[in-house]
């Protein structure tokens, strides 16, 4: 079982793929069985997606679960697949927003529903591969995949389909992800030209020993970075994100950003560069540092929740970006954690203002407004998922959040740790807001925001009880995570480990200067306390 | 060795069951039954606490640290975990909290009897006491952190309560992200602390400052004002005291328990709790001392001319949080752990008196519509003449002990103590006089309501009514407290403390200075009641004559000193405008859409041109091709004619 | 008088025969005549291929030449049932006229 079990996890939404194309169209209006088929195909793959932890051997470093086949001869492509403790809980994390985005598909999809969710499953297949793949052609194969549907459910499936603007979200989706793809390409047929293969251990094994040339193993590196930041997204790069955010069908738009690029930027940039992302490292902290301001700043301003999210989004994966670029244990922990909060929150957020948008098709804040007795379950949820989402302790956004800021500040840059840290009021700024402005009083009169007919505070309904149960479901994840980030850490930071400890050596031969940029003190700190630190208990 | 049991997390769990409870399931229970989980678990609690006051009474070591705490985050050589301790000043604060809370609790019970989120108000209350616990029993900074921002949290949905109000809403917000700039500080002192001490419990940095005191002054100046910056956030001290007053849109059982007792003195207790740290840290005392001296003044201008019964009292205890600070300040945590006390009950006190006034006149906040209630209302008006005894600093009431001894550290702390000192006595005065007022106008005369130009609260008045048995029981209770709660004494508070907060500097001092300290700050108290009953004790319109006569002082005061607009205008909406035109305009628009507009561009621009050459013309094509053959053939063959090796080269290189 | 015709000959005509075919494809107009000049082409390249074969004692080259010759049949079979159709519904088989398919 242990040996197949992953090629079960990608092959089965294939199946419900194939199952779903081969219903009679004849049905499509009247029923929602396509909605149904995907539901318990996702299903089924979060179950098996729970057999990885179940079976996960903690504390051991490298991969389990492997599957190593040939594929191709010539070039040398390999069917080779595994997870570790980085990648372990990112596929479990997409097992389980593939049944979150069917149920928050139910209503909200009313045409060629067979397509959706033939392509929704599609898109799970694509993102568990990039997770799993370990041969890099492999990889990009699932890569490249992974963005298809996205661009094509946002154009087909749109929100906004009227005034083509669904479909500019989705050219312009494509055109960021796709431009910096094709150097990533490039990069990989020059490592396969150099190395004579596309396996990740023997290709990482070709970049430590050095002797692949020098400029041009950089720009290969950089080629690598654009294209997994943009999909992050880094700020700067993130022009696609409030637009997509706004179109996209709510199931493609809550799994569109964070994961992918973030897991990428680990495996693919830090673990097989270390020396090169060494370098980098100084510009994409400050990137980093400044995206959460600058996610933060906007998110205050915006009038629409769906950008507001999108910015907010930018700011919580600026977190991550710090800490996976910090290079300390605390930090890239805290980082990949903060890539299942934002995911698991995201989703909730998601899915939750879907609900109050779906009828009337409204997304301004001023829209709505006292909806709070209204919309009881919902209102609940929604602010605990806010509150996740702002960092309150207890909740799991807290610890990813103080994880990363605390290694940042302690192993890298006080500065832009308190940058960064000055993010943290911000948020709580502008997620009350959009409560407020939702959920209680608005001080506007009755009558001009009106509870009249067809106004979105007067068509909005309260969560159906599978919403309320998946929802719930992912708050109980959020408060678990919280008390128990070791849940999650546990599995992760063996994993991190060999990558921070060759990074540490990579940095100590090379020169220190790029790795604490403004205070070069701070390192001895580190050196120094883990005798301090045992006793912290 | 026989560990004894104290259930130290339970204490703080058991409030949290009843969250849930209620939370859960609260909606579909009858009244009752929310009422009986709300207060049985709360007093469960208290019970707890008063059995381990009791066991320490009986001889029990502390501190006491719960073994094996769970662990909650442990990455690396990071280690924290769900570290519960019990010291003496932890077991202070958690008769207070429990204590006074539960009280409140009983209070609300009637309070909030024809309320409509009667079971709301109740879960979030036990919420509120939860966090507030896990506060004061944190044995590591980052718990304390968890009970701080819960807290916050609790502050937020019980003031925001009324859903329907928009200032609600507005007030709950405010509380929030200002305290949210305190917790930034606290946020950056805890990964000063990690970077320092690499851990962040309360006894592994106490142990390591005394074992080698590697920590250089300013280093912990800069812990100990960041910590100062999370301090007053949570306590409402300048310059972030503004949302306290707003946070009186609550219930006011809520501003008796969160924004009077118990939640605002936070911040006192943590400077108490790390004063280890700030010993080391003179500079950052001396912030202290001002902020807290200068807090209490300037809030106790602004009380003087308050017409809200709520807002009056707010001010008030913004006021004494600076006395507090005063006392840390000076180096006296005893002191002001003990004015942290008898100021919970007092001030508790207070709060409830005046939500039973409210409650009586239906919603009246205004005091100027008040007066004549010692006939309708006795108990509160006895009750409240306790209180008001209190804090104003008559012997023998609470408030003199603890007030006494916070100005008599002070009056001792070196040449800046004596100014400290001056404006803390001049603020004694002004609480008086501030305190008198509202009892007056309150209690005695005739009733106004009628005066009133607008005359729909006539009712109001006609049914003004002494409120039911259980909201009077925990003003009587408290007001027992405030007379005799200060009747310990400072010196056998300091000593119990002294484990915990170390020994007050001024703790022996000589009977003459303190004796005629203490008459000063009596008699400065008799003056401020004398001035208040010769303006509002006889109906004389003295005091409509001087605030006609210091018209512009008076504006500036009732107006708050225009703090909250110069906040709008100086920091909240630069920020907006940096944000929406800054960044959103010249940051979004121009760079982040305008690389999408030239990507777009250049790739339109291509294709188009491109297009024209796909002409359907299919004698075009085949030229195409034909010159496309010919070229790759004259690039094959060049490299032999000529000799070129290097192009063969790159041609294998390519074809590789 | 039994010296074989040297092998560059056949290349030559081979050559010849190619672009003849080339240069009828781009300046005819007919589709017929633009469709035989691709079959001369293909008979050029069968030229080569027979030559290769028969100096180098390969019989890969000639198996091509079947192949060449197979598509070709085929190819003018489809070819011309398509040029056929274009004339009923165009009506001319001008091949400047015939550009319906450009974007």
């Amino acid at each position: 079982m242990d040996g197949m079990i992953l090629t079960l996890i990608l092959l089965a939404p294939l199946a419900g793929m194939a199952l779903i194309l081969l219903l009679p169209d004849r049905d499509e209006q009247s029923t929602n069985l396509p909605a149904w088929l995907a539901l318990l195909t996702s299903l089924f793959t979060f179950a098996c997606t729970l057999h990885l932890p179940a079976h996960f051997v903690a504390h051991q470093t490298g991969f389990q679960f492997e599957e190593n086949l040939a594929w191709i001869n010539s070039p040398a492509i390999r069917y080779h697949v595994g997870v570790d403790g980085l990648s372990l809980w990112l596929v479990v994390l997409v097992g389980l927003l593939a049944p979150v985005g069917v149920l928050a598909s139910w209503r909200a999809v009313k045409k060629d529903r067979k397509l959706f969710y033939a392509l929704f499953l599609l898109q799970q297949t694509a993102m568990v591969g990039v997770f799993v793949s370990l041969d890099l052609m492999l990889y990009y194969g699932f890569w490249e995949l992974s963005l298809i549907p996205i661009a094509v459910l946002t154009a087909m499936f749109g929100r906004n389909l009227g005034d083509a603007s669904a479909a500019k979200a989705a050219l312009r989706f494509f055109l960021y992800t796709f431009i910096p793809s094709a150097p990533l390409l490039v990069a990989l047929l020059w490592l396969y030209a150099h190395t004579g293969s596309f396996d990740y251990a023997t290709v990482q094994a070709a970049i430590a020993s050095g002797t692949l040339p020098g400029w041009q193993l950089a720009w290969v590196s950089v080629a690598f970075l654009i294209a997994f930041a943009v999909k992050v997204p880094v700020l700067g790069l993130h022009g696609w994100l409030p637009d997509l955010f706004s179109e996209a069908p709510v199931a493609i738009a809550m799994i569109a950003a964070g994961k992918l690029g973030l897991y990428s930027l680990i495996r693919f940039h830090v673990e097989l560069f270390p020396a090169l992302a060494h370098r980098a490292a100084p510009w994409m902290i400050a990137l980093a540092a400044v995206g959460i301001l600058y996610g933060a700043l906007l998110a205050l301003v915006q009038k629409d929740f769906w950008k507001l999210l999108a910015y907010a989004t930018l700011g919580s994966l600026s977190f991550c970006t710090l800490g996976i670029y910090g290079f300390t244990a605390a930090g890239m922990s805290g980082a990949v954690l903060q890539t299942l909060n934002e995911g698991i929150i995201g989703a909730a957020l998601f899915l939750l203002f879907g609900v109050l948008y779906e009828p009337a098709s409204a997304s301004k804040l001023a829209d709505f407004g006292g909806l709070a007795t209204k919309t009881p379950r919902l209102a609940t949820l929604f602010t605990i998922a806010s509150l996740a989402l702002i960092g309150l302790p207890l909740l799991n956004g807290f610890v990813g959040e103080f994880l990363v800021l605390s290694g940042t500040f302690t192993g890298v840059s006080r500065v832009w740790a308190t940058v960064a840290a000055l993010g943290v009021i911000l948020s709580a700024a502008y997620m009350l807001g959009a409560i407020q402005k939702i959920f209680l009083a608005t001080g506007a009169p009755a009558h001009a925001t009106g509870h009249a007919a067809g106004h979105p505070s007067a068509t909005a309904r309260d969560l159906t009880g599978s919403e309320t149960v998946a929802v719930a479901l992912l708050a109980l994840l959020m408060l678990a995570l919280g008390i128990q980030p070791g849940l999650a850490t546990d599995a992760i930071e063996p994993a991190l480990q060999s990558i921070t400890q060759s990074l540490r050596m990579g940095a100590q031969s090379r020169n220190a200067a790029n790795l604490s940029p403004t205070h070069p003190e701070s390192a001895t700190v580190i050196a120094s306390s883990p005798a301090n630190l045992k006793g912290g208990r | 060795m026989n560990e004894p049991m104290l259930f130290l997390p339970l204490i703080a769990l058991l409030p949290l069951a009843g969250f849930l409870l209620n939370g859960l399931f609260g909606s579909r229970l009858p009244k009752a039954l929310v009422s009986t989980i709300a207060l049985l678990f709360p007093l469960l609690s208290f019970a707890l606490v008063a059995r381990a006051a009791w066991m320490v009474h009986a001889g029990l070591a502390l501190p006491v640290a719960e073994a094996n705490a769970p662990t909650w985050i442990a990455v690396g050589t990071f280690h924290v975990g769900f570290q519960f301790v019990l010291d003496q000043l932890t077991l202070v604060m958690l008769l207070v909290v429990t204590g006074v809370g539960f009280l409140i609790h009983l209070y609300s019970v009637g309070y909030m009897e024809h309320e409509s989120g009667y079971w709301r108000f109740f879960a979030y209350l036990n919420l509120f006491l939860f966090f507030m616990t896990v506060l004061v029993l944190a044995g590591n900074f980052l718990l304390m952190f968890v009970g701080w921002e819960g807290v916050g949290l609790a502050s937020y949905l019980l003031i925001g309560f009324y859903i329907d109000r928009k200032s609600a809403g507005d007030a709950g917000i405010k509380a929030f992200v200002t305290n949210r700039v305190g917790d930034f500080g606290f946020l950056i002192a805890m990964f000063l602390l990690i970077a320092h001490f690499g851990t962040l419990s309360f006894s592994r940095i106490t142990a390591q400052l005394s074992a080698h005191p590697t920590l250089t002054t300013g280093a912990a100046t800069l812990i100990c004002l960041c910590l100062v910056l999370g301090a007053v956030g949570k306590s409402a001290q300048i310059p972030l005291y503004v949302w306290l007053p707003d946070a009186m849109e609550g219930p006011t059982p809520v501003s008796a328990l969160i924004h009077a007792a118990t939640m605002v003195t936070a911040g006192v207790y943590m400077i108490a709790r790390t004063h280890a740290l700030f010993d080391l840290a003179p500079a950052a005392l001396t912030v202290v001392a001002v902020i807290g001296t200068a807090t209490a003044f300037f809030a106790a201008t602004v009380a003087i001319v308050q017409t809200d019964i709520k807002r009056v009292l707010a001010y008030s205890t913004i006021s004494q949080l600076g006395y507090m600070f005063l006392g840390c300040g000076v180096g006296a945590y005893s002191a002001a752990v003990f004015h942290l006390m008898t100021h919970a009950f007092f001030k508790g006190l207070l709060f409830l008196a005046a939500g039973s006034v409210i409650h009586g006149l239906g919603g009246e906040q205004d005091i100027r519509r008040m007066g004549g209630l010692r006939k309708t209302m006795p108990v509160t008006f006895w009750t409240m003449t306790a209180a008001v005894l209190a804090i104003s600093g008559f012997f023998p009431f609470a408030g003199f002990f603890s007030k006494d001894a916070i100005l008599a550290a002070a009056f001792q702390h070196g040449s800046t103590g004596k100014l400290l000192w001056m404006v803390g006595l001049v603020t004694a005065l002004m609480t008086s006089f501030y305190m008198f007022r509202l009892w007056y106008l309150t209690f005695l005369g005739q009733s106004r309501a009628h005066s009133a130009s607008d005359g729909h609260d006539h009712e109001h008045h006609h049914h003004a009514h002494e409120s039911p048995w259980i909201m009077l029981l925990p003003l009587v209770l408290l007001a027992l407290l405030s007379v005799c709660g200060g009747w310990i004494g400072i010196d056998r508070f300091a000593a119990f403390l002294a484990p915990a907060t170390g020994m007050a500097s001024a703790a022996p001092n000589a009977g003459h200075t303190e004796l005629f300290l203490s008459v000063l700050a009596v008699l400065v108290a008799a003056l401020g009641w004398f001035v208040a009953h010769l303006f509002f004790g006889r109906r004389t319109s003295a005091a409509d004559d001087a605030a006609q006569r210091l018209a512009p002082l008076h504006r500036v005061l009732e107006h708050k000193y225009w703090i909250d607009e110069i906040y709008t205008s100086l920091i909240i909406r630069p920020i907006q405008w940096f944000a929406r035109f800054g960044l959103g305009w010249l940051g979004e628009l121009t760079l982040v859409r305008g690389s999408v507009w030239l990507l777009v561009g250049v790739t339109g621009l291509c294709g188009e041109l491109l297009r024209r050459w796909q002409s359907g013309n299919l004698r075009s094509y085949a030229a195409w091709l034909a010159i496309g053959a010919a070229a790759l053939l004259i690039f094959a063959l060049a490299g032999t004619l000529l000799g070129m090796n290097s192009l063969a080269d790159s041609i294998h290189w390519a074809v590789r | 008088m039994n010296t074989p015709v040297p092998a560059d000959w056949y290349l030559l005509l081979s050559a010849a025969l190619f672009t003849l075919g080339v240069i009828g494809f781009l300046i005819k107009r007919s589709l017929i005549t633009v469709f035989m000049s691709i079959e001369l082409m293909l008979n050029a390249v069968n030229l080569s291929f027979v030559t290769f074969a028969h100096e180098w004692h390969a019989v890969k080259g000639q198996i091509f030449v079947f192949f060449v010759m197979m598509v070709a049949a085929a190819e003018a079979a489809v070819g011309l049932a398509i040029i056929i159709s274009i004339f009923r519904v165009r009506g001319t088989l001008t091949v400047d006229q015939i550009d319906r398919m450009k974007l």
